[in-house]
């Protein structure tokens, strides 16, 4: 079978590319990626007036042939037949931003000399004319020898124009591509400067809203102030807008798991499909409410503008420690998940910005932790209040958030003048219009999200459960013998003992670091398990922490505390970093220091607590 | 030195907030290759007109600069390699 023709979308960043190619190919689109390449791959069908269908691919956005990101390299290989896993395009679609046009254009140009079949979509059409801005699409097709047509892609305006002038381009034949002729860029940028301007009609001068926006947003009072305002809105929303369907998921997983208890005979198959796989996974996917609801933020963000302007306000202090104001916001939705805030870091041109971000990532306080700390807290951080509205237990929750922040400062200060040593890729970004993007935009991103979430639940984190629960149940225990002791999990857990018992932990906190890995949170099921089996009453809801405070005492649990803020303790996020990062030097890099980080600081809060008689 | 240069030509990050200028010289050697890409990628190039539109608020860093009908941030010490003659 020959294969579908292939239709590239391509353009500058911000553009308004993927609007247009959300237009064009509707919400049923496959996110992959470029082999050996963190950069994603989106594509989708579109079906021309006749019923053939074309294969549509996003490129990411680039300024020019000559790249200055990976992303901008990709884009140039596949135009010229040179990336790997990718055919070469039959035709392209060059999308400009009808009000940068000057900018824009030498892109395009540079574009038609490939010599491919091609049609440009002069874009945001209503913006320009907001600005004051008439162009005449007429005399732009005369000029650059190819049709024009004028869209709005977030208001799906232009789209059918669009398609019918792809359908009539297919259908005519074409002969083969040209390596580009290398014209000098600025040649270029100077033709590209002649034909914006004669595709002027009006210009009247008016004063532009982004401009008046930004006089407030950008203000270097009121700016910052409004930016801790939408975070914390954001931050809220995250946790009490999740409740609701995350207390959806756990009901299905119980029910899910009660189902299979009494569908399934006992034996190892039940406790393998119930106790493995269905509580590992169902614990991990009660986190997709959050991460899809941070993701909505994070999409409206970008898709306003305002993405940009955040990290504009932050680049100064984020600098300071060696990283750029790009890494605001991966470094911000690693307090939901350090997963999808490893995935953000895709937008981080310079490799050393994104490498030294990933690493530092898994010390932000994560979701998953604060099972983890409410326990403890409760359990041995006496509820008095200090002052006004200040109790004592939720300072100590406060401390363990900033301690976090200022470990991964520490951590990226010292990354960017060890192992990452040299200047950054600096701060250089465009600060697009602001503009209201289309909801439905924003929902193919979540679905999207949601998408590579549920898939990597179900391969990594359920082969990783289905590992763990192996260990953690084999061999079998004899009649008078505890599980703990007999099974492989028990015995690396008296391993670990002999390696933290410096450090003030006991034989129960070793056996929960294991299946902690899976995800923090399981570290309070797995200690509430070691005591349920010792213990003949199986209320520990409420009893767990009355247990904890006869068997740690206060400098075993402030240990256990530190000891959370820095371990890596999660398969996923070690997954993605492998994922993201293409091998395992800095996962491992990743998972040493922050061991190695955990261990002192565990040990300096044991020892000191020790010292001061508590 | 009484150089043959224009008096008033500065750099880039010393121009005040709502100063149109002209660019008059950009030291490229002075930045890396993917740095000079994409300044120029961003229209930054002698002739070109600039205007400063706001600054970061901490240590008036970065800057962020109109070039042509684009509005683009960069750190100070980019603008620095950026000369520019304020236009009256």
């Amino acid at each position: 079978m020959t294969p579908l023709p292939l239709v590239a979308v391509a353009g500058s960043p911000n553009a308004g590319k993927s609007a247009l190619f959300n237009g064009l190919t509707g919400a049923r689109q496959k996110v992959g990626n470029y082999p050996g390449v963190t950069v994603e791959r989106h594509s989708g069908r579109l079906t021309l007036g006749d019923g053939r269908p074309v294969e549509m691919v996003d490129l990411p956005g680039a300024y020019s042939l000559e790249p200055a990101s990976p992303d901008e390299a990709v884009t140039r290989d596949v135009l010229l037949g040179r990336q790997k896993g990718e055919r070469q395009p039959d035709a392209l679609v060059i999308v400009v931003d009808a009000s940068n046009l000057d900018n824009h254009l030498r892109f395009c140009l540079q574009l038609l000399e490939l010599g491919l079949p091609t049609i440009v979509a002069l874009n945001m059409v209503d913006l320009a004319k907001r600005d004051g801005l008439e162009l005449d699409s007429k005399r732009l097709s005369d000029e650059l020898g190819v049709p024009v047509v004028e869209t709005v892609a977030v208001r799906r305006r232009g789209i059918g124009e669009l398609q019918a002038a792809l359908d009539d381009m297919l259908s005519a034949p074409f002969c083969g591509v040209h390596e580009p002729v290398k014209s000098d860029l600025i040649h270029l940028q100077r033709r590209a400067r002649d034909i914006a301007t004669a595709a002027v009609i009006s210009e009247t001068p008016v004063r532009r809203w982004t401009h008046r926006l930004d006089s407030v947003l950008l203000h270097p009072v009121v700016g910052p102030i409004i930016l801790a305002a939408i975070m914390f809105v954001m931050f809220q929303a995250v946790f009490a807008w999740s409740e609701t369907p995350k207390s959806w998921i756990e009901n299905g997983v119980a029910w899910l798991g009660a189902q299979g208890s009494s569908a399934l005979p006992p034996g190892l198959l039940r406790s393998m499909i119930v106790d493995g796989a269905i509580a590992g996974v169902g614990a991990v996917i009660t986190f997709l409410p959050q991460i899809l609801i941070l993701f909505f933020f994070i999409l409206l963000l970008e898709g306003t503008g305002y993405m940009v302007r955040a990290a504009f306000l932050m680049d100064r202090l984020m600098h300071g420690v060696g990283l750029s104001g790009r890494a605001f916001i991966p470094l911000l939705s690693s307090f939901a998940c350090a997963v999808p805030g490893i995935m953000a870091t895709r937008t981080i041109d310079d490799p050393k910005d994104r490498l030294t971000t990933i690493l530092v990532a898994p010390l932000m306080t994560c979701s998953a932790r604060l099972p983890v700390y409410t326990l403890i807290i409760a359990a041995f951080i006496p509820n008095t209040r200090l002052a006004w509205g200040i109790g004592l237990q939720g300072l100590v929750m406060f401390g363990l958030y900033v301690t976090g922040i200022f470990g991964a400062l520490l951590a990226a200060f010292v990354i960017r003048r060890g192992v990452l040593k040299g200047s950054g890729g600096g701060f250089m970004m465009e600060l697009p219009k602001y503009q209201w993007p289309l909801l439905k935009d924003v929902a193919i991103g979540i679905l999207t999200r949601a998408q590579i979430f549920l898939k990597r639940a179900g391969t990594i984190i359920l082969g990783t459960t289905i590992v763990l629960w192996a260990l953690a149940s084999m061999p079998q225990a004899g009649p008078d013998q505890k599980q703990s002791d007999v099974s492989i999990a028990g015995k690396i857990g008296r391993g670990i003992e002999t390696v933290v018992r410096p450090i003030g932990f006991n034989q129960d906190i070793s056996m929960a670091l294991l299946p902690a890995m899976a995800a923090r949170e399981v570290a309070v099921s797995a200690i509430a398990t070691v005591y349920s089996i010792d213990s003949a009453d199986n209320t520990w809801a409420k009893t767990l922490e009355n247990r904890l405070q006869g068997r740690w005492s206060l400098a075993t649990a402030l240990a256990f505390l530190a000891w959370f803020v820095f371990a890596p303790q999660c398969i996923s996020t070690i997954a993605v970093t492998r994922r993201e990062t293409n091998g395992w030097k800095w996962p491992l890099v990743m998972v040493s220091y922050l061991f190695v980080l955990a261990y002192i600081a565990a040990g300096a809060t044991y020892w000191t607590a020790v010292a001061l008689g508590l | 030195m009484n150089a043959p240069f224009a008096p008033d030509v500065v750099s880039l990050d010393l121009l005040k907030v709502g100063t149109r200028a002209r660019v008059s010289a950009v030291d490229w050697a002075s930045l890396d290759e993917s740095e000079a890409c994409r300044l120029r990628h961003f229209g930054f190039d002698e002739g070109v007109t600039v205007e400063p539109l706001h600054l970061g608020p901490f240590g008036r860093d970065p800057i962020a600069i109109r070039v042509g009908r684009m509005t683009v941030a960069i750190r100070r010490r980019h603008a620095g390699a950026i000369q520019v003659q304020p236009i009256r």
